[in-house]
């Protein structure tokens, strides 16, 4: 897994609440046997219009937020489907930090097992960080993951919530596989003492 | 652990699956059971193939092939390559790790939630992950059951074990008595349009109360279903004698004495009397309606008797701009009834909506009547097996010659993986469980409903109270 320690970068607004994950990969994307090239597929729906052409609309695809590396967006972000899809096309598509209000259970779970590091804050700030890049696209945000803090060029800092454990996890690029697998005596001695059905 | 306070249902079956939890970390939590299919393994598979890794428990894994199959052609040599790819590669990893796998070619094969309670996989107070969200639909048996990553698929195949941190609780009672027409979908769909979409993040549900106690297993999977749209993980309901009398003599259910055995220990799994729980929710079943969605997350449902929404109607300007850009999505206004919208396509399938009592309820419907003109009607059992039942009942004709299209097992229209897609614009009235943009199709508009409105909404070619042809 890649790690995440710093990073700063421009960032997206995307002015929606409940982004789900059919959204962030539709279905017919998911017909791989590889994580490869997710982020082909990665807001097909918005990103290209009914004729498969570029929506110039679309806020992913206005040049002032090329190579943009942090996307922010509304409440309940990742919700619906488990698929982890939707983080191998956010990570893909360029993706490393989203930042919302709110962030749906699986989809937590799955960004942090890929070095993408989800940011949660408060309502009003979400808000003014989206007024904020729409006003100023090429404003360059770091988001410091040892320090726990998101910090603007004028200097605002705003301190984030994360699970010490993920937070360990993800600063040194280690997911949970080693872990389980260092547990196997236990895990042998739990199933020794089971009862037969 | 059991300190002798009283405990909920789900702090039982938690408390009995920790393996370790070292400070600071979260819980190492065992898997009874783990439920496989085409979409969401092969990632996985990979992953212990790279690491050299066995799958630990292949007695405790089960494989079926539901996502991206088609359902009207069981041909595998018709089928688009990439999902003929995924069936193959599923094949090949059950195979090489040792896995049962109910494959389409086989006697039992369907929807992975169908499946697996179906054949007395899924029992009381055990643990069971798959990689899809609406595992949940396996509390209904008092399981703890919840949808995970491809990466935690990995991690469960290799050790049986998840990293997890302990939700919270959250108990739904609903007391009181289902008026005519009411179905178990419209109770579900109620409790997300009161207590939002997001509303039990970081919880799980317990779905208590006489309402749902006088439910079927099949009402009960339905609720259990969509307790992620509800935000939560997963949904629990204690098991009872209904839960017994579903599961005895099913293959994978404990036989003789370890049945009695097993029925023993069932009968402890309910939350004890004085057990606290981090939230509540009550609704009277009394006053429920028939339901339907009219936006695009679940949590935008109505009774068929109301109005959709105004902007007034909402404090919040993030529900104000979400109401907006969904009602612009689904073609809709706001302050207008949904009773009278025309439909394109009506789909009666899904894990929430494709077992056979749900089947016997919408033919009740249709028997004797035809599918509107221009209405593009589908059925698609959950199962194999739920399939051969309806047929041997009969219901396949009633469907057949009212103009629905009788297929086989899958998830089908529900996420549009195989060549079941809605068109851009198309009002779908949908027994599935999801009404995001797109799900149903691109551009698709979906119209989230019980069984027996989308029928009447069938054989009328618009959305109508199915009360009025009761």
């Amino acid at each position: 897994m890649q790690s995440f320690t710093q990073l700063t970068a421009t960032a997206v607004p995307l002015r929606a609440e409940n982004v789900d994950t059919d959204q962030i990969i539709p279905a017919r994307f998911l017909t791989a046997v590889t994580k490869d090239g997710m982020g082909e597929g990665c807001f097909a729906a918005w990103r290209f219009g009914a004729d498969g052409a570029l929506d110039p609309d679309f806020v992913l695809n206005k040049e002032c937020h090329e190579g943009a590396e942090i996307l922010i967006a509304g409440r309940n972000f990742g919700s619906g489907s488990s698929r982890e899809h939707a983080v191998w096309a956010l990570t893909d598509y360029g993706f490393r930090t989203v930042i919302s209000p709110g962030f749906a259970d699986i989809f937590h779970n799955n960004s942090l097992k890929n070095g993408l590091l989800i940011v949660t804050l408060p309502e009003e700030t979400v808000q003014m960080l989206l007024d904020l890049v729409e006003e100023q696209p090429d404003t360059r945000i770091t988001v410091d993951l040892e320090a726990q803090r998101v910090s603007l060029p004028d200097g605002q800092q705003v301190s984030f919530p994360i699970d010490p454990y993920r937070k360990l996890c993800l600063l040194q690029g280690v997911d949970d596989l080693g872990y389980l697998l260092s547990k196997s005596a236990d895990i042998a001695a739990f199933e020794a003492a089971m009862q037969p059905a | 652990m059991n300190n002798g306070l009283p405990r909920t249902l789900f702090e039982k079956v938690w408390d009995a699956h920790v393996v370790v939890q070292d400070a600071g970390a979260p819980a190492v939590l065992y898997v009874d059971t783990h439920l496989v299919h085409e979409v969401t393994s092969p990632q996985a598979f990979a992953t212990l193939r790279e690491r050299g890794l066995p799958v630990r428990r292949p007695d405790r894994t089960f494989a079926t092939m539901d996502h991206a199959i088609p359902t009207r052609n069981v041909d595998i040599t018709l089928w688009p390559s990439d999902a003929a790819t995924q069936v193959r590669t599923l094949r090949e990893n059950c195979e090489d790790f040792g896995v049962t796998l109910f494959d389409i070619d086989g006697p039992v094969q369907g929807i992975v939630h169908v499946v697996g309670p179906e054949m007395g996989i899924t029992q009381p107070g055990t643990t069971i992950v798959c990689g899809d969200s609406h595992t949940s639909t396996h509390g209904a048996f008092g399981a703890l059951a919840f949808g995970i990553g491809t990466s935690e698929v990995g991690h469960v195949l290799a050790t049986q074990c998840l990293l997890q941190d302990r939700p919270k609780t959250f108990a739904i009672n609903v007391d009181g008595e289902l008026g005519r027409g009411v179905s178990a979908k419209d109770v579900i769909l109620a409790i997300i349009a009161q207590n939002g979409a997001a509303g039990g993040r970081g919880h799980v549900f317990e779905y208590r109360g006489s309402a749902i106690r006088k439910m079927s297993m099949a009402n009960r999977m339905t609720i259990c279903n969509m307790s992620i749209e509800g935000g939560a993980r997963a949904g629990m309901i204690a098991p009872d004698e209904t839960t017994f009398d579903y599961l005895r003599g099913r293959p994978y259910a404990p036989q003789g004495e370890e049945w009695d055995r097993a029925v023993a220990y069932w009968r402890t799994l309910r939350s004890d009397d004085g057990a606290r729980f981090d939230r509540e929710l009550t609704l009277d079943a009394n006053a429920l309606q028939p339901m339907v969605t009219y936006g695009t997350n679940p949590g935008q449902g109505m009774a068929i008797t109301g109005r959709v929404p105004t902007v007034d109607d909402l404090d919040d300007p993030a529900e104000r701009r979400s109401l907006l850009g969904a009602l612009e999505y689904m073609g809709l206004r706001q302050g207008q009834p949904m009773a009278g919208l025309p439909v394109d396509i009506v789909f009666i399938g899904s894990c929430t909506n494709s077992r056979v009592e749900d089947l016997r309820e919408a033919a009740a419907i249709v028997r004797g009547k035809h599918v509107a003109d221009d209405v593009w009607a589908i059925v698609v059992p959950g199962s194999k097996a739920v399939k051969a039942q309806a047929e041997a009942e009969g219901l396949d004709r009633i469907f057949s010659e009212a103009g629905f299209e009788w297929r086989g097992a899958g998830c089908s229209m529900c996420l549009a993986m195989n060549d079941d897609k809605a068109g851009a614009g198309k009002y779908v009235a949908s027994t599935s469980n999801r009404n995001f943009q797109g799900r149903q199709g691109p551009g698709a508009r979906s119209l989230l409903m019980s069984p027996i409105m989308a029928a009447a909404a069938a054989v009328n070619g618009r959305v109508v109270d199915v009360r009025e042809m009761l």
